[in-house]
């Protein structure tokens, strides 16, 4: 491995000044980094600890009805955090689908948000990647990518954002508060994320030596908690990263859908906010019909990258039985398979 | 190795004999504490550790490695290549006996396969090490490769497998299909599987002067042993490998391996003890995989449902320096009676690590085609899956025409079927749901895999306190020889468990063989048994020749051992204990030896194999493909069982890899460069605990009076066999769609079930 200063600042302010480096990277759990580090896939020069940093893992409920979660609260923390899941169910839902207990008791939120592509070749230092170096060029175009990106790809990269906790926040509107050499901004979490274009090895948003310090989830985002669910498609039935996913909340009042949130995970660089088929959903009836016709509508844009066309048509199979299970209504427990094809349906329902 | 600490607890105390008692494992507490070593774990004073560089490109020459960059990292020590490495007394790439196969331990410049070590970075930490092969930044002159099936024309092996035929049939084939009223022809292809034991090979080397000290994981000590002196040009008697504990073997440890010799090497060059622990990444290429095959089944049926002909061939992947061809056809010689049957090979030469031994090698690719078509061949015949097989039952060994020296194959279906619900079977594809809506289908398939047995040799000793001493340099893999085999041990001098000191896993003991082809349990098991006869004749004849002893002169009625006693055959009152014995005659011990072999006319007169009936039940989505097993019931008759908790684990372990078989196991290979790119165990997909449902294994009663004085025919690799078929036709059986492609892929039955 190679030599790297470690570094363990005391406060928030120390953090940005040591990230700020050039060739810095900040460390949570590790759980992303270490592997990418272990592998000669990235090689910072200097390794920021974040993790004991003061104040930021926390789960708060804020006098305005949103909730705050510290950029270093554990995935496991917050998807049992009573409150917050009984608010956020697809969040929780979409944190308990992924990794394993080992993975969701070590990884942070803030690193979830940052983590990594899983494409193959991003992950294989002999294979030309524009992400890792830019310029370099994409072996995935005519490589193994069936399960590379269907929407927003660009023909310098292919690669997805793997991440299921994103999905659901990009469902809900969650906010992404930063804070950086100029102060602290929010960003919206559909807004962090960036498509590839010509330059893919720019992921997101962020300056170097920004610090992600919490998400917010707003209060009206708890209006979907009736009818929020995760679900998850995959090649095992546990710790496997998504062929695709989607996060899909409904708000239902008389018997017609008033607010609706969809967005798709493993298809896209960013988690993909399905606006327009959310639009379609409102006032209509919370049906199989209704549900197809904003499939397709979040899939009007999608095309292959590659060995990859099947994904089109498993996203449209994905959102229209996650709207019928959020329709259906979210279960009172978490199920035994979070996000699963085979969570149990049978059972009691929450609200419904 | 009396370093090992063993269970002492009271689950070891026996009623009756030790043979058949369902022990827990003995060396499991010092498992569970960490107390067991496994070579990884030893870390001699001094030791550096060395990691090897392997290649990116998979056929051309190492034109440049930067070792100035590498050998100027702090705590790099040496950086040893094919320009520096210390001499070899014999070339890697000679085949010195049919099962050395060519290894690649930097004796030139060449590459013939991406992951093939091609430097050595030694270091006084594991984190210089690897910088230091970061920093060899190698350039290549790269050739073109051939990595896929395609991309080379096939060639008709002299053997398959570990030598046999790569042709092989009776009757009239041709004929037969010309009979037949039904005709079955279908294409399956199986994928590379590449090992991936929870332990790395891995090995410390430590020389003192000729003599050569090695921690290293193997299922073959004096293979090892062997093939280290010979390359090294030391004698055998002066290496002595150590491997009481292997975190899995499954054909990959058997045979001495590159890296290993690498290691090795290592050590020698900077004249200090070295560790050499493969990374999971580089267990892609040196060191043996379940290669590729596309496999073309034609089986021809009467209008009752019976065979008229089957025929398996099979195209294999070899690799262009060495062979080794998956004889996945061979399986069709043994399970269905058919009057004719065709088994064929080919195999095409590509640039990847040489194919080898992998759990069921042959029989667990051959199975999941032939179960395939089995169960196709029955759907046309409008027939039950297991009535189908049934009237194709083989009474004798179809290919040779020998009986079976025991097949209790009938009761295995019986018992499973039974167990399963398979009755309530629909015909139909398609035409079950459970309450969520998923598809639901249930399949099965047939398991075999010959008994087979090696040459070993035990020592046991019976000590004048009365306790005794079974020495074997056997191999627990993590199959239980530990505890099965000191099983065999105590019963062998009619003693406890606890009186039976049992060594092992070490080369200064008694050779035992291979621990392969399932073979391990009866072949160290039967040397035992005979050390131990032998050890209680020489104890006898001390009594018998001694007016003192109760038994003087008992010679013509012979005598019983029983409790660490010597009894008087027919006569209770006369007895005496081994320590009285040995005592009175002023010996402190006797010593017994016991060599084990397959016993030739038995092979010659029979066909020796264990058997299984594997049933299952797939849950597919309907809209997604995916897939989630829900029930595995499996029956195995498999001879005597030593001890059936082991037993049943192995079972278990196989017949869930023959799910991992079925959907989850492949090696994704880049086409274009013949990199794997899956090369970790996030994205090359075994089963996690959430794919393994509800098992159950029943053991069926079954004696064989043939394979050995023992009755054992060996369990490690039958539970994969027929399991991965069973799955592959539920999914059939639940969706319609006939994947012939393996693993099988959501993608797959979404785009057949739209067909």
């Amino acid at each position: 491995m190679k030599r790297f200063d470690y570094v363990r600042p005391a406060n928030i302010a120390d953090a940005i000044e040591a990230g700020s480096a050039p060739g810095a990277a900040y460390l949570g759990a590790g759980t992303n980094l270490i592997d990418l580090m272990k592998g000669d896939v990235v090689r910072p020069d200097r390794i920021v600890d974040i993790t004991r940093l003061p104040q930021l893992d926390a789960i708060e409920a804020l006098p305005d009805g949103d909730f705050r979660v510290g950029a270093l609260v554990r995935n496991a923390d917050l998807a049992y955090h009573p409150d917050f899941a009984a608010k956020f169910p697809l969040v929780a839902e979409a944190l308990l689908s992924g990794a394993s207990a080992q993975l969701r008791n070590a990884a942070t939120i803030g690193g979830n948000l940052l983590q990594r592509t899983r494409c193959r070749y991003f992950y294989d230092p002999a294979s030309a990647c524009n992400k890792r170096e830019s310029g370099a060029g994409c072996d995935a175009i005519e490589g193994e990518n069936r399960t590379h990106a269907i929407l927003g790809w660009s023909k310098e990269c292919t690669a997805t954002h793997p991440s299921d906790l994103c999905v659901a926040l990009a469902a809900l509107d969650a906010v992404v508060e930063v804070e950086g050499a100029s102060g602290r901004r929010d960003v919206p979490l559909v807004d962090l994320h960036r498509l590839p274009g010509d330059t893919p090895d720019r992921e997101t948003d962020l300056a170097p030596g920004d610090l992600i310090v919490a998400i917010r989830l707003p209060a009206q985002s708890a209006g979907f908690a009736r009818h929020a669910r995760y679900l998850k498609i995959r090649e095992r039935t546990s710790y496997a990263f998504a062929m695709v996913s989607a996060g899909a909340a409904l708000e239902i009042e008389n018997g017609a859908i008033r607010r609706a949130r969809i967005a798709l995970g493993a298809v896209a660089a960013k988690p993909w906010r399905a606006v327009a088929a959310e639009a379609a959903l409102e006032g209509a009836t919370p049906d199989t019909a209704a549900f197809e016709r904003a499939a397709d509508i979040a899939l009007s844009d999608a095309r292959a990258s590659g060995d990859n066309a099947f994904k089109i048509d498993l996203a449209r199979r994905v959102i229209v039985r996650a709207l019928l299970r959020a329709a259906a209504g979210t279960p009172n427990r978490m199920p035994a398979l979070p996000g699963s094809a085979f969570a149990p349906t049978a059972g009691e329902l929450d609200h419904v | 190795m009396s370093d090992i600490q063993m269970n002492t607890a009271p689950a070891h105390r026996r009623h009756g004999s030790n043979i058949g008692q369902p022990l827990t494992r003995r060396d499991g507490v010092a498992k569970v504490t960490g107390a067991a070593p496994y070579a990884a774990d030893r870390h001699p004073d001094g030791m550096l550790h060395a990691v090897m560089a392997v290649s990116t490109i998979s056929h051309g020459r190492v034109v440049e490695l930067d070792t100035d960059a590498a050998s100027a990292h702090p705590g790099v020590v040496a950086v040893m290549t094919s320009e520096n490495r210390p001499p070899l007394a014999v070339d890697p790439d000679e085949k010195t006996n049919p099962f050395a196969f060519r290894l690649d331990a930097l004796q030139n410049d060449g590459v013939r396969y991406a992951g093939q070590p091609i430097a050595v970075v030694i270091a006084e930490t594991i984190e210089a090490a690897n910088e230091g092969v970061s920093l060899l930044n190698p350039c290549y002159a790269p050739e073109h490769p051939r990595v896929a099936l395609d991309q080379d024309d096939a060639f008709v092996p002299p053997v398959v497998g570990p030598g046999m035929p790569a042709e092989a049939g009776i009757g009239d084939v041709d004929k037969g299909m010309a009979d037949a009223v039904r005709r079955i022809e279908a294409v399956y292809e199986t994928p590379p599987q590449y090992h991936n034991a929870m332990e790395p090979h891995s090995i410390v080397a430590t020389w003192d002067g000729d003599r050569l000290n090695v921690d290293t994981p193997t299922q073959g000590l004096a293979l090892s042993q062997g093939r280290i002196a010979e390359l090294f040009g030391i004698a055998p008697e002066n290496i002595h490998i150590r491997s009481p504990f292997l975190g899995g073997g499954f054909g990959s440890k058997g045979l001495l391996s590159g890296p290993i010799a690498l290691g090795i090497l290592a050590a020698k060059m900077v004249e200090r003890p070295v560790k050499l622990v493969v990374r999971r990444d580089q267990m892609f290429g040196p060191l043996s995989h379940r290669g590729a095959t596309r496999q073309t089944l034609r089986l021809g049926v009467d209008g009752e449902g019976r065979l008229t002909a089957v025929s398996h061939h099979t195209l294999a992947t070899t690799s262009v320096h060495d062979d080794f061809v998956e004889p996945s056809s061979n399986v069709s010689q043994t399970i269905y009676a058919s009057p004719a049957i065709a088994t064929s090979h080919e195999a095409v030469r590509l640039h990847i690590g040489t194919p080898g031994f992998m759990r069921a090698p042959g029989e667990a690719s051959g199975s999941i085609a032939l179960e395939s078509a089995i169960d196709e061949a029955a759907y046309a015949c409008g027939m039950d899956p297991l009535a189908f097989r049934l009237a194709n039952y083989a009474e004798v060994e179809p290919i040779s025409g020998k009986p079976f020296s025991s097949k209790a194959l009938r009761e295995c279906y019986a018992q499973a079927a039974r167990k399963f619900g398979w009755a309530d079977r629909p015909l139909e594809p398609h035409s079950m749901r459970d309450a969520d809506g998923m598809l639901v289908g249930w399949g099965m398939g047939t398991a075999l895999f010959p008994a087979m047995m090696f040459e070993g040799h035990a020592r046991a000793l019976i000590r004048d306190d009365g306790t005794g001493a079974v020495e074997i340099g056997a191999h627990d893999m993590g199959q239980g020889a530990w505890t099965a085999l000191a099983q065999i041990a105590a019963d062998s001098l009619a003693l406890d468990l606890d009186s039976t000191d049992f060594r092992s896993g070490s080369s200064d003991l008694p050779d035992a063989g291979i621990a392969g082809g399932s073979g391990h349990t009866a072949t160290a098991g039967m040397a035992i048994h005979k050390a131990g006869e032998d050890a209680i004749a020489k104890l006898a004849a001390l009594a018998l020749a001694d007016q003192a002893s109760p038994l003087y002169g008992a010679g013509n009625a012979g005598v019983e051992a029983r409790d660490g006693h010597l009894f008087v055959s027919g006569d209770e009152g006369r007895s005496e204990s081994y320590a009285d014995i040995l005592r009175r005659a002023g010996k402190q011990q006797v010593e017994g030896n016991g060599t084990s072999a397959a016993n030739p006319d038995a092979q010659e007169q029979y066909s020796l194999n264990a058997h299984g009936a594997v049933f299952a039940e797939v849950k597919v989505d309907p809209d997604f493909g995916q897939v989630r097993v829900s029930r595995m019931v499996g029956a195995f008759a498999a001879g005597r069982i030593i001890n059936p908790r082991m037993v049943e684990s192995q079972l278990f372990g196989g017949m869930i890899w023959g799910l991992s078989f079925a959907l989850h196991e492949q090696a994704v290979t880049d086409r274009r460069t013949g990199r794997i790119m899956n090369a970790d165990l996030a994205e090359y997909h075994v089963p996690v605990n959430a794919d393994v449902p509800p098992m159950e294994c029943l053991l069926v009663p079954e004696e064989d009076a043939h394979v050995n004085a023992l009755g054992i025919k060996g369990v490690g690799e039958i539970g994969i066999t027929g399991s991965a078929g069973a799955i592959a036709n539920a999914v059939w059986h639940a969706t319609g769609a006939r994947i012939r492609n393996f693993p099988i892929s959501m993608d797959a039955i979404s785009g057949a079930r739209e067909r």
